[in-house]
């Protein structure tokens, strides 16, 4: 089941320069499917904010103002003000800077290393393999927020640290799903010609692996980008994630936004709304990008 | 003129009547009834079920009503400072204050049958004082102050102590103090760890892990005609929306921790005059803690700087709104024999009433002790919602006020106090709660021998001051030393920074009647006194 | 087969012993222990000489691999000890938690299958139509959105709408189904949905690969009642990795409860687990993770059995 990613996406731009292919194939996606693009559109919206965070908000996301506690809507704070009279909305624009930063960070260094490790496994096989599948295997026992609950209790609750609690669980989930990727080209007669005609590992893998599991990598990758940002905020509602008074999504959720739920609710609906957004549109792209690399992947 | 005289006597008649008349259902209602369950939802479990080890509520709220005490802290009294007899039926004290001798009541019987006598309590109170090798005692050290306990005869029990003390006859209502049987205790010093058999108004029926606690009446208890209740139920429910839903579903009646300003809102605001809502300030306070061995903290100034720079009276309207804290408070609870009135506390440092004159003065103590503007340094809080977070907020935006640049770090509440421990902090939120409001237990702390003095603060006048309010038997020279005692803490030496008290909010079903707040959650969790009306 | 059966088999032990060390030692380099929390707790005050008292009383005193080699001894009498937090053994603490978490895996998995299976059907035949994309969306947003958020919108809805309140107190099933089914069906409709967005997707894509078989597409060019025959026997090639899906997110649900109990207030194994490691209670967590370790260990094995089985060109190494 050889994966021909070039050939499905764009048939008829294969004579155009390099860029105006690219072009074209992005045109392409956005034109047959619609879903992802929209979903690429918000993940785009949602970077540059953070980006810009600073400049974008309008007021500064640690300002105590008891004067303007839990102000509706409308008016000065546009989403309103928490129990401690903060902006809401700058707190939502600073918040997607955690989160992206914690998600992105996390995401692409699990997907990284699980990757290494996933190829290593499916290139050398024997002992390599069966040692490293049994490691994996011990940490995939752990479910996520399990394995990032105790990790975040030793290491302490920084941002870094939190990207550490959330990588190490998913690692071997990243291992898992590279090397059954790899595995499929490893059984195939070109390699062991490449490896008789002399050529070295580091060759093969570049060359002959690699390409063919960017694929999944890429599709796994969205995948982790929404879990961590699950994650965090997770760890952030259980106490364990970023804290006060940070501007995160999760930690606008806990504390004094579901004692008020009812007499403000705004405190709560709009970080729950970003989050989901987040996680939506992360989906989005990813299950289209998968559809338009190969409809024919199967996918963890 | 007669029948004037008979008009007048005759209306007199129908107005006494109609007066009675009209009072008689608000009698009626005051007069407690007999039945009925009454459900109350506790946050935690208890880990054991023997109280002289244990420090947490989860083993009072569910259990208190299966014990007696020998005294007990009066259950109508707001402050909860009042010593009355439970096991005790009357007491002396000698003249030189060293003796104290309690009559015992007759007729009182363990819930298998068995009669209480003297040889019980003093094996209970032997046990909380001089525990043999094996056995913990987690509030051994109050009771250094005793020399000996003895049972003279079956209803007398005698302590001796080596010096007179103010605060003895409060300790011995300790809500912890539960009498157990000595023979029990004879042959199983740890029994009790897992086992209940006490004299009090319930008895055990069940223990559900992580559900629920059940007790039934006691048919034969001392104070014949109570408790009213046929029994109750404590539901374990650690997550605080939950309990405040149950209660507002009606499912439960109170909870007798204390809610949030938030929650007494919303059942307020759902469920009318079906909700009565009792407040009291709260044994608990967050304080400062100052690592007076790390610079800039060792100097003195600085730490009146960060005293000067809290605007407590702004917090106490507006933190109050939003968190369980609110009154300004010096080292005794407001309200209570030994607090400082206030408008004597508003001499303190941090506590005037100006406080653009104290930031200033702030400002200019950091200058002269060198510290730059925008000095950065951490303050460590424990990671939780309710009041540790909103303080915290708090009192970082008001050190921003006086050009300290504070980052917070939050430690998970479990890791917390070995943290405290190791002195591994510059700054740190630092807290008390009391089960009775007495200086000889909630001071110690302060002590430079204390394991709970994390600040490291050792000053022997303060250490001198201390035991001698505690050594002094007449309450009004009390008050001076503790008054000499709260300036040199709080304001000529700074080494603790008190926040706000807390204060605890009670909304609970209008049902529930005979029950009065304190400022402790320890106490008045007998539920002899509790009924249920219609 | 056998052998690579067999081989299988027997990697489960040292996955295991693997998971029981790395836990052991994970949890001791967590600062704080159980005996500090017990006796400092809300009041902040404890003596040095009684906390090495009882730390010597737990064995926390001793080195690490005696402590380990201790737990080890009890396991093949199935005795894992007692609770560091409150002194009654294991399985006592565990026995009525896990039954509700594992009935609530059980019926959340009912939901995402009830739900996972029609939808991707529907969703692969109406391939990139606007079925396929509301299909997509509904199961898409299953996964986005946070389910304590959604626990805290359904227990609001509850109050304030239906002004009605699920039970606070669980009673087992086989007591009173009624009672049981009134507080669980909430968090497994949740959580049940949720896991239905993976599962969906993973049919869709599963049926999308059968039905572009050589011998599919021969029928549909033949006609109806081909096609209706060939539905059946796609189904049938799509279902393993659909099971597959399920099997795995079975053994993660377990685990993965931890936030949704809190949110619900429900008394399971997940509440259990954060309330141990708040009170370091390492008999406790040591046991409550082997158990959902051995979990999801035991169902990769059938998985393995599953596909072995059923599809003899896999092998490896």
């Amino acid at each position: 089941m050889a994966i021909n990613t070039r050939a499905d996406i764009a048939p008829a731009t294969a004579d155009l320069a390099p860029s105006a292919r690219w072009w074209a194939a992005v045109r392409d996606f956005a034109r047959h499917r619609t879903l992802g693009a929209v979903g690429a559109l918000v993940v785009l919206i949602m970077i540059l904010v953070a980006i810009f965070a600073g400049p974008l908000a309008p007021y500064d996301p640690l300002a105590v103002d008891f004067g303007a506690m839990l102000t509706k809507p409308g008016g000065a704070h546009w989403l309103g003000t928490d129990a401690f009279g903060r902006d809401v909305l700058s707190r939502l624009i600073h918040g997607s800077r955690t989160a992206l930063l914690v998600g992105f960070g996390a995401a692409l260094l699990g997907a990284t290393l699980g990757a290494v490790l996933g190829v290593g496994s499916a290139y050398f096989g024997g002992r390599v393999d069966l040692y490293l599948q049994r490691l994996m295997d011990v940490f995939l026992s752990f479910p996520l927020i399990i394995l990032a609950l105790a990790l975040v209790a030793i290491l302490g609750n920084s941002i870094p640290n939190v990207i550490m609690a959330i990588t190490v669980p998913m690692i071997p989930r990243a291992a898992l799903v590279i090397r059954s990727s790899a595995l499929t080209i490893r059984e195939m007669p070109y390699v062991d010609a490449a490896r008789a005609a002399g050529f070295g590992h580091t060759r093969i893998i570049l060359r002959h692996m690699l390409p063919n599991v960017v694929a999944s990598y890429l599709i796994m990758l969205t995948a982790f980008l929404s879990q961590a940002i699950l994650a965090e905020s997770s760890l952030s509602f259980l106490g364990l994630g970023v804290q006060e008074p940070t501007a995160a999504w999760g930690l606008m959720l806990r504390g004094a936004a579901v004692d008020f739920a009812e007499a403000a609710p705004w405190m709560g609906l709009f970080p729950g709304l970003s989050i989901s957004l987040a996680v939506f549109a992360f989906n989005l792209f990813g299950d289209s990008l998968r559809d338009a690399l190969d409809p024919k992947l199967r996918t963890l | 003129m007669r029948h004037r005289g008979s008009r007048i006597l005759s209306s007199l008649a129908v107005a006494l009547a109609l007066t009675i008349g009209w009072m008689a259902p608000a009698i009626a209602q005051d007069k407690p009834r007999s039945g009925g369950e009454l459900v109350f939802v506790v946050p935690s479990e208890p880990p054991s079920y023997d109280a002289h080890r244990e420090e947490t509520f989860g083993v009072i709220h569910p259990m208190a009503p299966h014990y007696s005490t020998l005294l007990k802290v009066d259950p109508f009294d707001k402050t909860g400072t009042k010593p009355v007899g439970d096991l005790a039926e009357s007491w002396t004290v000698s003249k030189d204050g060293t003796t104290y001798t309690f009559k015992l009541r007759q007729g009182v019987k363990f819930h298998d049958g068995s009669p209480l006598t003297s040889k019980d309590v003093k094996a209970s109170y032997d046990k909380i004082i001089f525990p043999p090798a094996g056995v913990v005692s987690l509030r051994k050290s109050a009771y250094r102050a005793v020399e000996a306990v003895e049972a003279p005869d079956p209803q007398t029990v005698r302590f001796k102590l080596k010096w007179a003390e103010g605060s003895f006859l409060l300790n011995v209502a300790s809500p912890w103090n539960w009498i157990y049987k000595a023979d029990i205790l004879a042959k199983d010093m740890h029994w009790y760890e897992k086992n209940v058999m006490g004299t009090g108004p319930f008895k055990f029926v069940e223990h559900a892990k992580g559900s629920h606690w059940v007790g039934k009446k006691n048919a034969d208890y001392w104070d014949k005609g109570k408790p009213y209740l046929d029994g109750y139920r404590a539901i374990f429910i650690s997550s605080s929306s939950a309990q405040v839903a149950a209660v507002r579903g009606e499912r439960a009646h109170i909870q007798f921790r204390g809610f949030t300003p938030a929650d007494r809102g919303s059942l307020v605001q759902a469920l009318g005059n079906k909700i009565t809502v009792q407040e009291s300030p709260w044994d608990c306070i967050l304080m400062v803690a100052m690592n007076h061995q790390k610079k800039p903290f060792d100097d003195k100034r600085v730490r009146r700087a960060m005293t000067l720079a809290l605007d407590r009276y702004d917090a106490s309207k507006n933190l109050s709104k939003i968190a369980i804290v609110k009154e300004v408070a010096g080292i005794q609870v407001p309200g209570t024999p030994f607090a400082t009135p206030p408008d004597e506390l508003a001499k303190l440092a941090g506590y005037s009433k100006d406080i653009n004159a104290s930031r200033t003065e702030a400002r200019k103590l950091l200058k002269e002790a060198g510290v730059p503007d925008g000095f950065s340094f951490t303050f460590k809080n424990r990671g939780i919602p309710q009041p540790y977070e909103p303080v915290g907020i708090w009192l970082i935006d008001q050190w921003r006020q006086v050009g300290l640049n504070v980052k917070q770090e939050v430690i998970e509440a479990s890791a917390y106090y070995p943290m405290l421990m190791r002195a591994d902090f510059e700054t740190a939120m630092d807290f008390q709660c009391g089960f009775i409001v007495e200086p000889d237990l909630d001071l110690p702390r302060f002590l430079a021998d204390s394991d709970a003095n994390y600040g490291k603060s050792g000053d022997k006048v303060l250490d001198d001051l201390y035991n001698r309010q505690a050594r002094a038997t007449d309450p009004e020279e009390r008050k001076k030393i503790l008054r000499a005692f709260e300036k040199r803490l709080l304001d000529e030496e700074v080494h603790s920074l008190m926040t706000l008290q807390w204060h605890r909010i009670i909304p609970h079903s209008a049902k529930v009647k005979g029950w009065t707040v304190t400022p402790s959650h320890y106490l008045n969790n007998q539920l002899d006194t509790v009924w249920l009306s219609e | 087969m056998w052998k690579y059966l067999l081989k299988r088999f027997l990697l489960m032990f040292p996955t295991l012993i693997g998971v029981a060390i790395v836990t052991f030692v994970l949890i001791r380099v967590i600062p704080g222990d159980v005996v500090e929390l017990r006796l400092a707790g809300e009041r902040g005050a404890a003596s040095e000489e009684v906390i090495q008292q009882e730390r010597a009383r737990f064995g926390l005193d001793q080195p690490i691999w005696k402590q380990f080699a201790v737990w080890i001894a009890g396991i093949p009498r199935l005795d894992f000890g007692t609770s560091m937090w409150t002194g009654s053994p294991i399985w006592d603490e565990i026995k009525l938690r896990f039954a509700l978490s594992l009935q609530v895996a059980v019926m959340a998995t009912i939901v995402a299958v009830v739900l996972a299976v029609p939808l991707g059907l529907l969703a692969a035949l109406k391939q990139d139509t606007w079925v396929d994309y509301a299909v997509r969306i509904f199961s898409i947003a299953g996964l986005a959105v946070p389910s304590f958020w959604l626990g805290i919108l359904f227990i609001l809805a509850f109050l304030i709408i239906f002004k009605w309140l699920p039970p606070m107190v669980y009673t087992p099933f086989w007591v009173s189904p009624w009672q049981n089914m009134q507080q669980l069906i909430w968090p497994a409709l949740a959580v049940g949905y949720r896991y239905s967005a993976v599962a969906t997707r993973m049919t869709r894509s599963a049926m999308l690969d059968v039905l572009r078989e050589d011998y599919v597409r021969t029928a549909r060019a033949k006609g109806l009642v081909h096609r209706l025959i060939l539905i059946r026997h796609a189904l049938k090639n799509a279902m393993l990795p659909v099971l597959t899906v399920i099997a795995l997110e079975f053994a993660f649900l377990i685990g993965g409860l931890v936030v949704t109990e809190q949110v619900f207030n429900l008394n399971g194994i997940g509440m259990l687990f954060v309330q141990a490691v708040a009170h370091r209670d390492y008999t406790l967590i040591q046991a409550l993770v082997m158990l959902v370790a051995s979990i999801f260990i035991v169902v990769n094995f059938f998985m393995d059995v599953m596909y072995a089985w059923l599809d003899p060109r896999i092998r490896y190494r």
